[in-house]
């Protein structure tokens, strides 16, 4: 509950700030600060320090799953600001807002990780997505940008109206809005009770950009601003699998037969689709908005098979994926050319930035010795014994293989390809380079003792 | 200790020498390393040879129940021997090659060394599949960056079809994980699992693509030409000598004695298609004018041979002693010749590239009468050629005749079959090597090979290691027999399934 007030309350001191006229770099210093001090209160909280104790047990319920992914959360946010901050200054004027609204969508991700009830969850998912339809647009002058927020916007609004529509028949059906299964609720489900299931499944499956609901999710990424891509496709992405997970595995547990085998369905979608798509790629923007897909795909293997095993995949897997994703993108910013070709001859001139990278991209790959890998573990092995699990493992770990391609084809670029002409490399300062390796040591030290953050989720 | 040390040393010398500031004393450093490695082998062999020495276990990730064991059995003794010997030999011969960012190169040759060693070494399977891949990951780096010109193109079809195989391996470990009462990846814990055959059946496919990828074995072989043409030597030399090898060392551990159902009933599918791949790759390499292609399907065929024999041993022998001891000798002959083909071939790398770099061209026709101008060099080729083709007194002859012996041995009712198949495999190998030593050294010289070629001190040292290994075991395979002899009696009584008829 911590992150809730601190967010709440930060959000609107950036408000202010911005009225008040102060420099851009302290602005930057004050948001820096901020996102630390949500990640220091998140922590504290696991040790029993708790600033407001909110006794609603029907509505938000804070517990290990949420305060772990909880300090995830603002953790990598706290790197995605250390990282991007400055490249935020380069979008518009309206510094200050930009943070305001950031911190805004971490009350949001306070609601979706820890609701108990539906409404809440629907409350959560809005506050986290009506600061991204603005921050998508925030780039007022480019038409790609408006477009972008725009498509994003209808589409949103559309899914939502779904999900509402969900949560209405479950009520109807369950006379309750409580996300926690009433005991003793078997018997035969009722038609309405399965027709709000899929309508909440297809919903959250939209949200996360999980094939066949996937088609806004490269448009958007490339429309918007590169540094709010990196936010959209990392931190709300797992924020919203997070409590798409949470959801399934309170809510429906008992009609896990009727909903499991259509997860299965929508994860090999989505793998195939992303992957094959992302092969063809030719931008490494718009490559990477295909590879949020294909991880997804992978994420989603985690709401099939469900339980113990999934929970920590999913833990592992927001923490693996966030990293080496906002790693990834932070470079990207400020690279000139955004073709493969503009990666060309980058290890030569920037090693220490082209090693991380190689790290980043052998993580999200799912290479051993990188956290991607172990994520990658856990969710296969959650999935193999569900249902048809076999079979979708299968095409899951084929569709790896079909990652790596198009992975290593950046890895290619920078290290055995010669830098073109007319192509130069941006300068990376010190702090810069040295925060991007503490990413890659994260996703190292994760890919060998994964026991170091999986034990929080218990104690 | 002995076990970690042997993955140590590789691993952490490796970092040095990547970060090594000074490129001139980078290959002295990894010559240290490679070398202080083969020591730690040779003491774990004769003053250190208990158990005790070659175990090592840690707990490692504990929510999976992965643990860090490694635990050198005979076999693990065996291969990291071989591994050693593999890196001594790549820095020697490479030592008066120059290269952009030597620190690299030969930080991640140790550390490509230090994963096959885990593989050859780790009794648990989460351990064996991080060293799979750990050894995979360097190699692509050192392909694509020092190698020919269609290095990029060439090296990711390796590691993509590598990793196809590793990953659907990694399926069939988690489903086995899935199985274990304690969830453990331990050898044990899996060769205590008894499946049935139904599961068996298909499970057994999983495993087998991975690493017949690796072996390569027909129909999974095309990376390998490709590969071993366009890599760096020094890496080839890893590759072909110890790396394939990891694929048969895996098929001995975990396929045969955990599945060991399942590789019975498609033991027949097995040895056709190794039988099949040698006279395909025997075939293809006569044809061959580049003299690294050559190498490489003659490599081909060679480890068909080997996966041949090892299929063959399995069965029922319904606790006679006598069916026993064909799959003895026929296992022993699978073990000296794991080792005896990496030393040949090893050896045959080193003269190719020395070929090359000399004459700037590597195609036969290009060749002609350097045996007049280059005798030392045709002494050492033909002896390895003569050594690679099996012939009596080189290291070959016993580990190939022990596997014939094993396939016509064979429970299988096309064992004449796959014996005549095997068999024309070694008159076509000899037609190859031969045709190749005379297009080589013999006929007219021309305006490149009439100056001859030198050998420098360190190339002279490696050829004549790989020589003095051909004519010990050559002369006195006894010694290999002794050493796997005990080991391999258990593992052939490990591997029969007589035990599930009586049940």
């Amino acid at each position: 509950m911590n992150l809730l007030l601190l967010a709440a309350f930060w959000g609107v001191l950036m408000m202010f700030l911005s009225v008040l006229g102060i420099s851009r770099s302290r602005i930057r210093l004050v948001a820096q600060w901020g996102m630390g001090l949500l990640f220091l209160s998140t922590a504290a909280e696991m040790q029993g320090f708790v600033l407001y104790d909110l006794n609603a047990p029907e509505m938000l319920r804070v517990d290990r799953y949420a305060l772990v992914l909880l300090a995830i959360l603002s953790g990598c946010g706290f790197l995605y600001f250390l990282l991007s901050a400055t490249d935020m200054a380069k979008v518009g004027s309206d510094y200050s807002e930009y943070f305001a609204l950031i911190f805004f969508v971490f009350c949001g991700f306070v609601l979706v990780l820890s609701f108990t009830s539906l409404l809440m969850l629907f409350l959560g998912i809005e506050i986290v997505t009506i600061p991204l339809y603005i921050l998508t647009g925030a780039d007022k002058r480019n038409l790609k940008s408006n477009e972008a927020s725009l498509k994003y916007f209808l589409l949103g609004a559309f899914s939502t109206g779904l999900m509402l529509m969900g949560i209405t028949m479950v009520y109807g059906a369950r006379g309750s809005f409580s996300s926690m299964e009433l005991v003793g609720a078997s018997g035969i489900p009722t038609q309405l009770l399965l027709g709000g299931l899929f309508l909440m499944l297809f919903s959250m499956a939209f949200k996360v950009s999980v094939a066949p609901f996937h088609f806004w999710t490269p448009d958007v990424y490339d429309g918007a601003p590169t540094v709010f891509t990196s936010f959209m496709a990392t931190l709300v992405k797992v924020a919203a699998f997070a409590g798409f997970f949470r959801l399934f595995d309170h809510a429906f547990t008992s009609l896990t037969p009727a909903w499991q085998v259509w997860a299965g369905v929508l994860s090999v979608c989505t793998l195939m689709i992303g992957n094959i798509t992302a092969v063809f790629q030719q931008s490494v923007k718009r490559l990477l908005a295909y590879s949020s897909i294909a991880q997804a795909g992978f994420m989603m293997l985690g709401i099939y098979g469900l339980g113990g095993v999934a929970k920590e995949g999913m833990v592992l897997y927001a923490a693996s994926y966030s990293l080496a994703t906002i790693g990834i993108f932070a470079v990207l910013t400020r690279m000139q050319d955004y073709t493969l070709e503009g990666f060309n001859g980058l290890a030569k001139e920037r090693p220490w930035v082209a090693a991380s990278l190689t790290i980043f991209l052998l993580s999200l790959a799912g290479i051993p010795l990188t956290a991607g890998f172990l994520a990658k573990f856990y969710m296969l092995q959650a999935a193999v014994e569900a249902k048809y699990g076999l079979a979708v493992v299968i095409v899951s770990v084929l569709m790896a293989a079909v990652s790596v391609y198009y992975y290593f084809r950046i890895l290619q670029a920078m290290y055995f390809r010669e830098r073109s002409e007319e192509v130069s490399f941006p300068v990376f300062s010190s702090g810069f380079v040295r925060v991007l390796m503490l990413l890659a040591a994260l996703i190292l030290v994760m890919g060998v003792q994964p026991g170091w953050l999986l034990r929080y989720l218990y104690f | 200790m002995i076990a970690l040390l042997l993955v140590l040393l590789p691993l952490i010398g490796g970092g040095l020498v990547f970060f090594l500031p000074r490129p001139a004393a980078v290959r002295p450093l990894s010559l240290l390393m490679a070398l202080s490695t083969l020591c730690a082998v040779v003491l774990g062999l004769t003053l250190y040879a208990g158990i005790d020495s070659w175990s090592f276990d840690a707990e490692w990730i504990q929510p999976l129940g992965a643990r860090f064991t490694l635990k050198g059995d005979v076999l693990g003794k065996w291969m990291s021997m071989l591994a050693a010997l593999g890196s001594v030999l790549s820095v020697l011969g490479s030592w008066n090659t120059d290269r952009k960012k030597p620190q690299r190169f030969y930080g991640l040759l140790l550390w490509m060394q230090a994963g096959m060693t885990i593989v050859f070494l780790s009794a648990d399977a989460f351990l064996f599949y991080f060293g799979w891949e750990l050894a995979l990951i360097p190699a692509y780096f050192l392909s694509s960056i020092w190698g020919g010109e269609r290095r990029i193109a060439v090296t990711i079809k390796f590691f993509l079809y590598t990793f196809v195989g590793s990953v659907l391996m990694l399926i069939g470990l988690i489903y086995l994980h899935g199985l274990t009462p304690d969830g453990s990846f331990q050898w044990q814990a899996f060769r205590n699992l008894e499946l049935e055959e139904s599961k068996q059946v298909w499970l057994f496919w999983l495993f087998f693509l991975a690493f017949a990828i690796k072996v390569p074995l027909f129909p999974f072989h095309t990376w390998q030409p490709d590969t071993y043409e366009q890599v760096p030597t020094p890496v080839t030399l890893l590759l072909s000598g110890v790396m394939v090898k990891m694929g048969v060392v895996a098929m001995i551990r975990w396929l045969l004695p955990i599945l060991d159902i399942g590789v019975f009933i498609w033991s027949d599918v097995l040895i056709c298609l190794a039988v099949v791949g040698i006279l395909y790759a025997s075939l293809i390499a006569i044809r061959q004018d580049d003299l690294k292609r050559l190498i490489a399907y003659s490599s081909i065929a060679h480890m068909g041979l080997t996966v041949a024999a090892l299929f063959s041993l399995t069965g029922f022998s319904n606790n006679s002693n006598v069916v026993l001891q064909y799959h003895l000798i026929g296992f022993q002959g699978v073990m000296l010749q794991l080792f005896s083909h990496g030393v040949n071939i090893m050896g045959m790398w080193l003269l190719a590239d020395r070929i090359e770099s000399r004459f700037g061209t590597r195609k036969l026709s290009e060749l002609g009468g350097l045996a007049r101008t280059a005798p030392t060099l045709t002494i050492f080729f033909v002896v390895i050629a003569l050594a690679n083709i099996a012939l009596p007194l080189t290291n070959a002859f016993p580990g190939e005749f022990l596997q014939f012996n094993a396939i016509f041995h064979a429970q299988s009712p096309y064992r004449i079959v796959f014996l005549i198949g095997s068999g024309l495999g070694v008159i076509l190998s000899a037609i190859y090597t031969l045709n190749m030593i005379r297009r080589i050294f013999y006929g007219e010289t021309n305006s490149a090979t009439e100056n001859g070629l030198r050998f420098s001190i360190a190339e002279a040292l490696a050829l004549s290691v790989v020589v003095g290994l051909i004519l010990l075991f050559g002369i006195y395979p006894q010694a290999a027999l002794d050493f796997t002899n005990e080991y391999a009696w258990e593992y052939v009584k490990s591997i029969d399934i007589t035990r599930f008829l009586t049940k």
